[in-house]
């Protein structure tokens, strides 16, 4: 369904004639329009029958690991980056996130950071290096920068840049040609997406996270249910969250294999950018404000698809196997592989429980794990710290069981100190890092070892994802503080001690 | 861009779903900084194990991966990409490929084929009993045959145009420079800048 073009404040310009007046629906009514359409429309810079879209890019956020032979190819054609004030790039996958003052000991690691610092040096990128206080995960800063905004077009080389459409912003993860693409031209030739609708009616329940409503979408429609899709976060559920709590929910829809994950903006969207640093200012706000105001789905607008979900039904949820649409409540037990209809479903699950090292049957509450991870672009953010330490606090980590808290940026890390919660982390026996992507996929010594098992509050399970021969559970992260204390998967709920006062 | 226009060759049957870009290239294989290199990390982890697949003697300088359903999803590296290619693959098939990965191959060259799970099944019967088997995939005709299979595949006509002449995506990109700066110019005020005006 390709919508009329209606014009947006500031003015949509040229493009409009080109994509706008043969469009009109044969009864001459103006069709509804989606959140998704209206936000491509407005960034259409050249439409043609028979070729993609070419799209207009206002945002590109760059890190050190899909970079370098993008800035190469760009050397080789003797080509610039067009707009140096849409980019900017972070140090994040590679990081360390303990001795960071230290040279990084990894000579790989090194080289690849030293690549990203010559590269934005020799072209003029805005560069945030580790030290730096606005260094961190990349689906970090942007949002915290107040650079990510509602109607937007959002691209960095990175699946989860999926996590900027909580700001009503179109923001998909792109490949190394593309970005090559986007630093030389600022656009990006892409065919229009289908639209599907999840609808979240209801309350969550006490206890059920955004990162559990999410991971129960992607074993509702799996791995493959999104492909082509832009994904429309909406209904009373969904409008409830928080900022954070939206973002980690379109973090992971490229986990359920969709393009991109959008929720409509709304007052909540707008108290969050307001006065940060990037946030438009005075009169430039208002129009701004005015603009994201219409960045809603029209009632008379139809989706592709549609999947309604009730949120009184949600349950803390987690992973058993080895991709991320392998969950189940927590409640639960590993499922059988015979209990799957489809073959290469039964097969996976199969292959699944053999990697994982589970049998059929077992409550998952009984599920034993080595370490704890909390942190990633998925859960790292204060909010999330905030309700580790809410579990953690007066308790201890269970005996054995190694406990990382990783802050998804520098400016979260500060944040949390000065709320004093890394000293809850650390009374409990946690460890305390530096910012990155850390051991959400091991990129840099943050591993696990073969065969370790892990509850984790980031986005993958695959196989060997935070480490050679690693187990990976996905979990939210109260689900991972009350785990760590009581060493086996579980909730706060079931907590029975009391914490113990501090200073006792 | 390396050009696609016809390709036959003996075909690697990969029965397994969701291969993700973590089993195709490790992540840690992620920090060389050139496009070449990757052969010796594709399915590093399943290598190690001589009875997988890509190990097996008769699969050598096979050229066409004949795959599972989902593959390719979880992350954008284009890695991925150019592990398989570095490897020898010229084109892989399945019946559903996660869409970052898809656009990636085909911005490189490397076709990916869109076949229905029947066809993949009777590819996978067909590599298996015969290894010496070959597989033609021709992107003119848009069409995959072997021993007893014809089947039709659905590309769209910009994407075969640029691979069966290998263009550069930048420079078709670069022709409209005039309407990019046009866009620009009417870009409204509040957009945000990462550098101050």
């Amino acid at each position: 369904m390709h919508g009329v073009v209606v014009a947006a404040p500031g003015g949509r310009h040229l493009s409009l004639k080109k994509c706008g007046a043969d469009e009109v629906p044969a009864e001459g009514k103006a069709m509804g329009r989606t959140l998704a359409e209206k936000v491509w429309d407005d960034h259409v810079v050249r439409r043609a029958e028979g070729e993609p879209d070419l799209l207009y890019i206002d945002l590109h956020l760059l890190h050190e690991v899909t970079s370098p032979q993008a800035f190469d190819g760009l050397r080789k054609s003797g080509r610039s980056v067009r707009r140096l004030d849409l980019t900017i790039a972070t140090e994040d996958h590679n990081t360390p996130t303990i001795d960071i003052d230290k040279p990084i000991a990894d000579p790989v690691s090194r080289a690849q950071l030293e690549t990203l610092r010559k590269n934005c040096a020799e072209f003029g990128v805005r560069l945030h290096s580790l030290g730096d206080v606005e260094q961190g995960v990349v689906h970090v800063v942007g949002p915290q920068l107040g650079l990510t905004q509602p109607g937007t077009t959002v691209v960095c080389g990175d699946s989860h840049t999926s996590t900027h459409g909580a700001f009503g912003a179109l923001a998909f993860g792109i490949g190394t040609s593309q970005v090559e693409h986007v630093l030389a031209t600022q656009t990006l030739p892409m065919a229009r997406p289908k639209t599907m609708a999840i609808t979240v009616d209801g309350e969550l329940p006490e206890g059920v996270t955004a990162k559990d409503l999410i991971l129960a979408v992607i074993t509702k429609i799996g791995t493959g249910g999104g492909q082509g899709y832009v994904l429309e976060y909406r209904g009373s559920a969904i409008e409830n969250l928080s900022m954070e709590a939206r973002m980690t929910i379109c973090n992971m829809s490229i986990e359920a294999g969709a393009r991109a994950g959008m929720i409509a903006p709304d007052e909540t969207t707008f108290a969050y950018l307001e006065d940060r640093p990037h946030a438009p200012q005075g009169a430039d706000w208002d129009a701004a404000v005015e603009y994201w105001r219409t960045l809603r789905t029209d009632d008379d607008a139809v989706f592709d698809a549609e999947v309604v979900i009730d949120a009184a039904e949600l349950a803390p949820f987690v992973t058993w196997g080895t991709n991320p649409g392998q969950g189940a409540p927590l409640s639960a037990s590993v499922p059988d592989p015979a209990s799957f209809e489809d073959a290469s479903e039964r097969f996976a699950a199969e292959k699944a429980l053999e990697y994982m090292g589970l049998e059929a049957g077992t409550p998952l509450r009984e599920v034993k794990v080595d370490t704890v991870f909390v942190g990633s672009c998925t859960n790292g953010r204060i909010e999330d710290l905030r309700s580790v330490a809410e579990v953690i606090k007066g308790r201890k980590v269970a005996d054995g069981v190694r406990m990382l808290v990783v802050p998804g940026s520098a400016r979260v890390g500060l944040q949390a100190v000065s709320e004093g919660l890394d000293v809850v982390f650390k009374e409990a026996g946690a460890e305390w890092r530096h910012a990155g992507c850390s051991m959400c996929l091991g990129m840099n010594p943050d591993q696990l070892a073969p065969g370790e098992r892990s509850a984790s509050t980031s986005n993958r399970n695959f196989e060997g994802r935070q480490g050679k021969g690693g187990r990976t559970h996905l979990v939210s992260p109260p689900v991972a503080a009350a785990t760590a204390v009581l060493g086996r998967l579980a909730s706060p709920a079931d907590l029975t001690d009391a914490p113990v006062p501090a200073g006792v | 861009m390396e050009a696609f226009t016809v390709h036959t060759g003996r075909a690697v049957p990969l029965r397994r779903s969701n291969v993700d870009t973590d089993q195709i290239i490790p992540a840690h294989w992620l920090k060389k900084v050139t496009r070449d290199g990757f052969e010796d990390g594709l399915f590093e982890a399943w290598r190690k194990d001589p009875e997988f697949v890509l190990n097996r003697p008769e699969r050598e300088g096979a050229t066409v991966l004949v795959a599972g359903p989902d593959f390719g999803t979880g992350s954008s590296r284009e890695h991925a990409v150019w592990a398989l290619q570095n490897y020898g693959f010229k084109t892989v098939i399945s019946s559903r490929f996660a869409d970052i990965f898809r656009g990636n191959s085909l911005k490189n060259g490397l076709l990916t084929v869109v076949l229905e799970q029947s066809v993949v099944d009777a590819l996978w019967e067909l590599v298996e009993k015969d290894p010496t088997a070959e597989i033609t995939v021709d992107l003119e005709a848009r069409e995959v045959r072997a021993e007893g299979v014809t089947a039709a595949f659905e590309l769209d006509e910009n994407s075969r145009w640029r691979l069966l002449n290998g263009l550069d995506d930048i420079s078709i990109t670069l022709r409209e420079e005039a309407d990019i700066a046009a866009y620009e110019a009417g870009r409204p005020a509040h957009k945000p800048r990462t550098l101050a005006a």
